[in-house]
């Protein structure tokens, strides 16, 4: 790229700079450490690429994770990893709020307080009362299925109240809560296949399945979702194993 | 008046995080104490996902969950800022935030241990999580996990350290053990006695006796 200083032609310095603001932000160094069945790395694409914003993926395989990762994140050793500018960022909702205030545009959080912290409590909620219980299912049998299956429902129960009325929980476009718990939508219909059980019942939460109808058909969500058929294949092995990712 | 009600049990860690949070803004709110074993319906209203305490009521609006109660005062109230402004040093703060949480486990595998292999027990969990802290996070030896003042970290954690020097006089067991975790040792000292800090820092006695009835009352319950 040659930078031609054109002294009395304003508009080619204007485009000249403008080129040179492009590649810069490319150049950005923006480095992604994932595995491609995680639900928690795809947040972070989902964020990355409705902002635009180019980077780099880097595929871990989990069960034999690079000494990079190993020093990138060494309290919880896992997947994703953002690295921007040789900074590491972990934890995907910590990263989802990072990529938010760093690339300006697409806005995820919203701007009022009270929404961020309303926001905050579901994608939290969702974590730590259906992540598990519709893992748990997906692995388990019998009672123990049958249990998980049960507190998953609960929590769904609770989300498809907040979803009720709205096209995205963002409202008219997806935002921080839609990704933060878009895995809702992909992996958790892998798990009941994988598991031979029911969770997301059309009937019973017709407002939650039209969410996922609107989310998964948004081109940038769909473009970015892992091969189903490997996801299958992934997740039948992963059946008896005792922790995820 | 800022219209603020808090709900909450002042010797629970959770309340106490929004407490100081409040008082380092030099925030005034009413203060509603609950009864954990008989919570009142206005709790149950504010809070019908998990029906617990903190909620903070913000001109009759509920928040829940205390760290996002915090990040929201902060928010609303930019005075003694508790969360960096640097974006990757936030980022850094809201990652040990969420490390915070797997800490909660420890707190009733202790409370709860009856025989001595159970506190051993107990303990060694605890101490990986307090190794991590140590390794980790203060590793640079500042006086608070945010450097020179205290931010969402600090209040994160400290609520936990109260918990766990409280369990020390309880169970009669040594947790934070300052030959083991210096780092962290000399942090809490730092800590409980920062100003607004010392001033809202929970009876020692008082919290003994607290916790002391409130596991009597579980064990007559179940």
């Amino acid at each position: 790229m040659s930078y031609m200083i054109v002294k009395d032609e304003k508009g080619i310095i204007e485009v000249k700079w403008q080129i040179w603001r492009k590649t810069m932000e490319r150049r950005e160094d923006v480095k992604l450490f994932n595995f491609h069945a995680s639900p928690f790395g795809q947040r972070v694409i989902w964020a990355l690429k409705l902002k635009g914003v180019d980077y780099e993926c880097i595929e871990e395989d989990i069960f034999n994770k690079s000494n990079l990762l190993l020093e990138l994140n060494p309290v919880h050793k896992k997947v994703p990893v953002l690295v921007h500018c040789n900074k590491p960022i972990a934890e995907s909702l910590v990263i989802l709020e990072y990529i938010d205030e760093t690339w300006k545009q697409y806005p995820l959080m919203p701007q009022n307080p009270y929404q961020r912290a309303h926001a905050r409590f579901w994608a939290n909620f969702a974590e730590h009362k259906l992540l598990d219980a519709a893992w748990m299912a997906m692995r388990s049998s019998g009672e123990e299925q049958e249990k998980a299956v049960n507190e998953a429902r609960e929590a769904v129960e609770k989300i498809e109240e907040e979803i009720k009325g709205k096209r995205f929980f963002g409202r008219d476009n997806i935002g921080f809560l839609d990704i933060a718990i878009g895995w809702i939508s992909y992996w958790i219909p892998v798990w009941e296949e994988v598991g031979s059980m029911k969770i997301l019942d059309p009937l019973k939460f017709p407002a939650i399945n039209a969410w996922i109808t609107n989310f998964l058909s948004h081109p940038t969500i769909n473009d970015t979702l892992p091969q189903r058929d490997n996801m299958i294949v992934y997740y039948h092995s992963r059946r008896k194993e005792v922790s995820p990712f | 008046m800022e219209d603020l009600k808090l709900h909450g049990f002042w010797y629970s860690p959770f309340t106490m995080r929004v407490v100081w949070t409040l008082k380092l803004k030099g925030l005034s709110y009413e203060n509603i104490e609950e009864d954990r074993f008989n919570k009142s319906p206005q709790l149950l209203e504010y809070n019908p996902v998990h029906k617990k305490t903190p909620v903070l009521v913000h001109g009759g609006k509920p928040i829940c969950e205390s760290m996002i109660i915090v990040q929201y005062i902060d928010e609303l109230w930019p005075q003694n800022p508790l969360v960096p402004h640097d974006s990757y040093e936030r980022a850094q703060a809201r990652f040990w935030v969420a490390y915070s949480e797997q800490m909660v486990p420890a707190l009733p595998a202790l409370i709860q241990s009856t025989s001595a292999e159970e506190k051993e027990k107990a303990v060694q969990k605890a101490w990986e999580n307090f190794k991590v802290l140590e390794d980790h996070c203060l590793a640079d030896k500042r006086k608070f996990f945010g450097g020179d003042k205290i931010n969402i970290v600090d209040i994160a954690i400290g609520s936990f350290f109260v918990f766990f020097v409280t369990i020390e006089d309880l169970k009669q067991v040594k947790i934070l053990v300052a030959e083991k975790f210096p780092l962290l040792h000399l942090w809490f000292d730092n800590f409980k006695n920062a100003p607004v800090i010392k001033e809202n820092f929970p009876d020692r006695e008082k919290m003994l006796a607290t916790m002391k009835a409130v596991l009597e009352r579980r064990l007559a319950s179940s």
